[in-house]
């Protein structure tokens, strides 16, 4: 499998702080990679720091063998990277439509702007906002926006689609909506790294996971594995629980 | 966009119209108007679209000024200089832009507001070129007073009609929705693929451009020049003021409330000429409360309303 995106020792530091420190991994073509982390553990700085919203510190960062790690953010968007915001972060004054025409026209390559709302369109109707094109970004439900921004990064059409808690907030039938959405854009080829608290996401998703604490990557392999990983279990519950339960279970 | 067009065609055939048969009085006044709505429509690209409040149109109105009179006195043609003049301010926009762009909100603000003050202590430090604090006279037509006056009506309305156009354009543009974007969230714009940096700057020459025209248009206008009058910090102030009331970010707000503010200073102002500072500035804070969206945003909803019963 070809690597799409590869991080090589990315550190980044606020003030005195390593949000992110020394991590190292490659995604996949195709792969759907799970990133998990206790609060606070770096995983949405990570994304900023591929998206280009932070420069990294330090380490490098290539997609499809580009170095993109000076990139702004605009531009490593039209290389192919979109991502969703943890808080949403629609245009309020901007009606549905007109919010995912913006990736279309801007990093899509759609031709002009009947072109841009022409495919705004399709990507409403997949995401189940069909009826909701000419509302005001501001009057969405908290699901429907969270599928708003999902529209908008599809509207990027990525190579590379980044999802930062797409679920959290949403009742169970949401999110079970929400999954068969994402396996879908993955069956379309769209490699897919995405954050979640939710357990039963990630097992039901991701194919992969990255684990991080306190800025450190902890573990990388498949989901069972790294869910029984004493050092993520210790991340989570604390080292008594931990030594506990690898004693119990081992 | 159709709606806009047949507006804008309406509008300049009445004030044309009126301009031809008024008094030289009511001409000045019309003349005033189509400055002051160019200099709200060229805020509003910048403050209105691209949501950053800049206090840089008296420094383009001033340059574009004295960039002209300086031409016009080397012996170069009346138009010519005037496109000179909207070329020159829109270039230093450019320049300018590119430097205190990255601020946002309060600091930007502040960095445009001590452009013109920068210009206006190089053109008092340069008497050889400019004339310095003695002023710049510059060349007079040779035409009646009469015809005069209705040729300055006229050069003041094109540029308003064409810096509207322009405005009318720019809102069904790639830029003009870029600048919206902007505007509510510049991070997630950036992340959509917008390049703010790029658009930003652009906003910021086309807010330029049209200005330094018109300083260009009113300084052989009135003949004669001086960097208290073309850099006075109420160029900058007044079109903001206009906008807000008109309401920011749309097409025709910008000229109902160049219309408002000039009614205002003809009636209220000359009979209250102490405190007329005072009035601007409570103008503003009553806006801010009361009519954030401004007067269009009134008539919208009327409309609404009407249409709903």
């Amino acid at each position: 499998m070809t690597v799409l995106l590869e991080l090589k020792s990315v550190s980044r530091q606020f003030g005195g702080l390593n949000a992110v420190n020394d991590v190292s991994f490659q995604v996949s073509q195709g792969e759907i990679l799970g990133l998990i982390g206790p609060n606070g553990a770096g995983k949405t700085t990570l994304i900023n720091l591929i998206t280009g919203v932070h420069p990294a510190t330090s380490g490098r960062i290539l997609f499809d063998g580009q170095d993109i790690t000076k990139m702004r953010a605009h531009q490593i968007a039209r290389k192919g990277l979109a991502r969703t915001f943890q808080v949403v972060q629609p245009f309020p004054k901007m009606t549905v439509l007109e919010n995912v025409a913006t990736g279309a026209l801007f990093a899509g390559g759609a031709t002009g702007l009947k072109d841009a709302f022409a495919q705004a369109r399709q990507h409403l109707e997949f995401t189940g906002l069909g009826d909701s094109v000419d509302k005001l970004a501001s009057t969405l439900t908290l699901a429907k926006r969270k599928r708003l921004e999902l529209a908008k990064g599809l509207a990027m059409r990525p190579r590379l689609l980044m999802l930062d808690e797409v679920n959290a907030g949403l009742n169970s039938m949401e999110i079970d909506d929400a999954l068969r959405m994402i396996r879908t854009i993955a069956e379309r080829g769209v490699t897919i790294i995405i954050i979640e608290h939710l357990m039963k996401v990630m097992l039901s998703t991701a194919q992969r996971i990255v684990a991080l604490h306190y800025g450190q990557m902890i573990a990388d392999g498949v989901p069972d594995a790294v869910l029984r990983n004493p050092r993520v279990i210790e991340a989570y519950l604390g080292s008594k629980y931990a030594a506990a339960h690898s004693g119990s279970s081992a | 966009m159709k709606r806009d067009w047949v507006i804008l065609v309406c509008g300049a055939a009445a004030i044309g119209a009126l301009g031809w048969s008024g008094d030289n009085y009511f001409i000045r006044l019309l003349t005033i108007l189509c400055m002051y709505a160019t200099l709200a429509q060229s805020w509003n690209f910048i403050g209105g679209f691209a949501g950053y409040p800049s206090f840089a149109t008296a420094a383009f109105f001033g340059l574009g000024a004295y960039t002209s009179g300086v031409l016009q006195n080397q012996g170069l043609p009346i138009l010519m200089c005037w496109g000179l003049a909207g070329l020159c301010a829109a270039v230093f926009a450019v320049l300018i832009g590119g430097a205190i762009l990255h601020l946002r909100g309060h600091y930007f603000a502040i960095a445009t507001l001590i452009i013109a003050e920068m210009l206006r202590e190089i053109v008092n430090t340069t008497p050889n070129l400019t004339g310095g604090g003695m002023g710049l006279n510059l060349p007079i037509l040779r035409i009646s007073v009469d015809v005069q006056s209705r040729v300055f009506l006229l050069a003041m309305l094109v540029l308003a009609v064409v810096t509207t156009a322009a405005a009318i354009l720019l809102q069904r543009s790639r830029l003009g929705f870029g600048l919206r974007c902007i505007q509510q969230n510049e991070s997630a714009a950036s992340i959509l693929g917008v390049n703010a940096y790029q658009y930003k700057t652009a906003a910021f020459g086309m807010s330029a451009v049209f200005v330094g025209m018109a300083g260009a248009i009113y300084a052989s206008w009135v003949n004669y020049i001086e960097p208290p009058d073309v850099f006075d910090i109420l160029i900058a102030v007044k079109p903001l003021v206009m906008v807000l009331l008109g309401g920011i970010g749309t097409i025709f707000g910008p000229i109902i409330g160049a219309m408002v503010l000039l009614a205002l200073e003809e009636l209220v102002w000359r009979n209250f000429l102490t405190v007329h500072a005072a009035a601007l500035g409570v103008i503003i804070i009553l806006l801010v409360l009361f009519l954030p969206n401004g007067l269009f945003s009134l008539l919208k909803d009327l409309s609404a309303k009407r249409a709903k019963q």
